[in-house]
C-alpha cells in the first residue's frame, strides 16, 4: 500500500531516504513544470527543482504538518523561483530576432493563411513568453498559480504568504499586462 | 446592472466571482461587456502557447540522482559531522588558542584573542584560515540581513540554512576557547551563536517588521562591529605568513 505524504514525511523526518524519495518522485513532475512556467527556461526549471527538495529536506522539521506536503514544496519551489526570476530579472532570456528589426506583433498581424500561421504559433509561443517576463515577480508568480496550477485566489495568497487580496490584484494586474501585450497577437491568430 | 469590471470578468474567467449567474445574465445582455469578456478570453487561452517541455520517462529518477549525493553530503556535514573532523579541529584549536592566550600574557598584562607571536605552526595556520573563513561567512550572512529591504514578506530561507550551517562550526570553536579560557574569543563566538540560532529558528518568510527587529537586535548586540574586529585579528596572525621570507 502505497504510504500518504504526512507518512513518508515522518519517516523522511526520522532518517529514512527512501520515503524522501518517494516524495521527490511524487511531486518532481509538477514542480518542474510550476519552475519552468516561473522561470521560462528549462535549466533554470531544473535548479529551481533541486534547490526546492534541498531546502525541503533541509527544512522537514519545520514542516508543519496541517500544511500538505505538496503545497509546502510548492511554495519553497515558488520563492525559489522568485528568487532566481528577480536576480535575472534584467537578463534577456528571449532575444527578439536579431534579423529583423520588425515588430513580431506587426508581423503577426500581418500574417496570412499558410506557412505564415505556423510561423505565427511560433510568434505567438515567443511573444507569450516575453510578455510573461514582463510581468513582475509577484505577478508571474500569482498568474502560474491562479492559470496554470488552477489554484484558487485564496490558495495562491497561502502559497505565496500574502493576503488574498494582494493575491487578487496581483492575477488582475498580470491578466492587464498580457492583455495589452498579447492582444494583437492573438486577435490575429484564431 | 452597471457594467462590469475587468476584475468581474477576469474572476468570471477563473469562476471565482460572487455572482456567477448574475454576470453569466448580464454578459448574454450586454454587448461591450461580451467583446471585453472575449478580449481576456482570447488573451488567457492564447497562453495556452507556453507549453512545458516534456520530461519524459525516468525523470523522476535523474532528478533524485542529481539530489541525493547532496543530501548525504548536507547530512554528513550538518547532522553527523565526522567525528575526526570535529576531534581534529578541536584539539587544533585547542592549542592555538592555548599559544594565543600565553602569547599574550607574555606581552601584554591582560589576554587578547588570538594574539600570536613568532612563527606559526602549520596546523595553526590552518586553523587561523578556518577561523577566518567562518568570520567572514558569518559576517556575510548578518550584512545581508542587516541590509535586506522588503516591501512584503521575505523570504530568508537560504540565509536561515546558511546559518544552521555555520552554527556547526561555531559550536566547535566557542566550545574549544571556553576550554582554553580564552574569554574574548568565546563570547564573541557566543553571541554569534546565539544570533545564528535566532535566524535559524525564525520562520522562513518573515514580515518588513519583524525584518527591522531583527536588524535592530543586530545592531544593538554590535555583533557586526565584533565579527569585524575579531576577524581582523585573525587575519592579522596570517598576515606574516603571506609575506615573503
Amino acid at each position: 500500500m502505497e504510504l500518504a505524504d504526512p507518512a513518508l514525511v515522518a519517516r523522511a523526518r526520522s532518517g529514512d531516504a527512501d520515503a524522501f524519495r518517494t516524495l521527490v518522485d511524487r511531486h518532481s513532475r509538477n514542480l518542474f513544470r510550476l519552475a519552468y512556467r516561473m522561470t521560462g527556461n528549462e535549466s533554470d526549471a531544473e535548479d529551481v527543482v533541486q534547490e526546492s527538495f534541498l531546502r525541503a529536506y533541509r527544512q522537514l522539521g519545520k514542516f508543519d504538518e496541517r500544511a500538505g506536503f505538496g503545497t509546502w514544496v510548492y511554495r519553497i519551489a515558488v520563492n525559489c523561483a522568485l528568487d532566481l526570476v528577480r536576480s535575472r530579472k534584467r537578463r534577456a532570456e528571449i532575444q527578439p530576432d536579431p534579423e529583423s528589426g520588425e515588430d513580431p506583433v506587426a508581423r503577426a498581424t500581418a500574417a496570412g493563411p499558410g506557412p505564415d500561421r505556423l510561423a505565427l504559433s511560433t510568434e505567438l509561443r515567443e511573444r507569450v513568453a516575453e510578455a510573461m517576463n514582463e510581468l513582475s515577480a509577484a505577478e508571474r508568480s500569482a498568474f502560474v498559480l491562479r492559470h496554470f496550477e488552477g489554484m484558487r485566489i485564496e490558495e495562491v495568497g497561502r502559497v505565496l504568504g500574502c493576503q488574498p487580496g494582494a493575491a487578487k490584484h496581483s492575477v488582475f494586474r498580470a491578466v492587464q499586462k498580457l492583455r495589452r501585450a498579447l492582444e494583437p497577437v492573438v486577435s490575429t491568430a484564431r | 446592472m452597471k457594467h462590469l469590471t475587468q476584475e468581474d470578468l477576469i474572476l468570471h474567467f477563473y469562476a471565482e466571482g460572487e455572482n456567477l449567474l448574475l454576470v453569466e445574465q448580464h454578459l448574454e445582455e450586454c454587448e461591450d461587456c461580451q467583446a471585453h469578456y472575449q478580449a481576456i478570453e482570447r488573451t488567457l487561452a492564447g497562453m495556452d502557447a507556453l507549453t512545458v517541455p516534456d520530461r519524459g520517462p525516468g525523470y523522476e529518477a535523474q532528478v533524485w540522482a542529481r539530489l541525493q549525493p547532496k543530501l548525504a553530503a548536507r547530512r554528513s556535514s550538518w547532522w553527523h559531522p565526522p567525528v575526526w573532523r570535529w576531534a581534529a579541529a578541536g584539539a587544533a584549536l585547542a592549542a592555538l588558542l592555548a599559544a594565543a592566550f600565553l602569547a599574550g600574557r607574555s606581552s601584554a598584562p591582560t589576554a587578547r584573542p588570538l594574539q600570536l607571536a613568532g612563527n606559526v605552526a602549520p596546523e595553526q595556520r590552518a586553523l587561523l584560515t578556518a577561523i577566518g573563513t567562518h568570520l567572514e561567512r558569518s559576517q556575510m550572512v548578518l550584512t545581508e540581513l542587516a541590509n535586506a529591504s522588503a516591501a512584503g514578506p521575505l523570504d530568508i530561507s537560504f540565509e536561515q540554512e546558511r546559518a544552521a550551517d555555520l552554527l556547526g562550526e561555531n559550536r566547535l570553536y566557542r566550545q574549544s576557547a571556553t576550554g582554553s579560557g580564552d574569554a574574548l574569543v568565546a563570547d564573541v563566538l557566543d553571541e554569534l551563536e546565539r544570533v545564528l540560532l535566532e535566524i535559524e529558528h525564525a520562520p522562513s518568510r518573515i514580515s518588513p517588521d519583524e525584518l527591522d527587529d531583527l536588524r535592530l537586535r543586530l545592531r544593538a548586540e554590535g555583533i557586526l562591529f565584533k565579527l569585524r574586529v575579531l576577524g581582523s585579528n585573525v587575519r592579522d596572525q596570517q598576515e606574516p605568513i603571506r609575506k615573503p621570507l
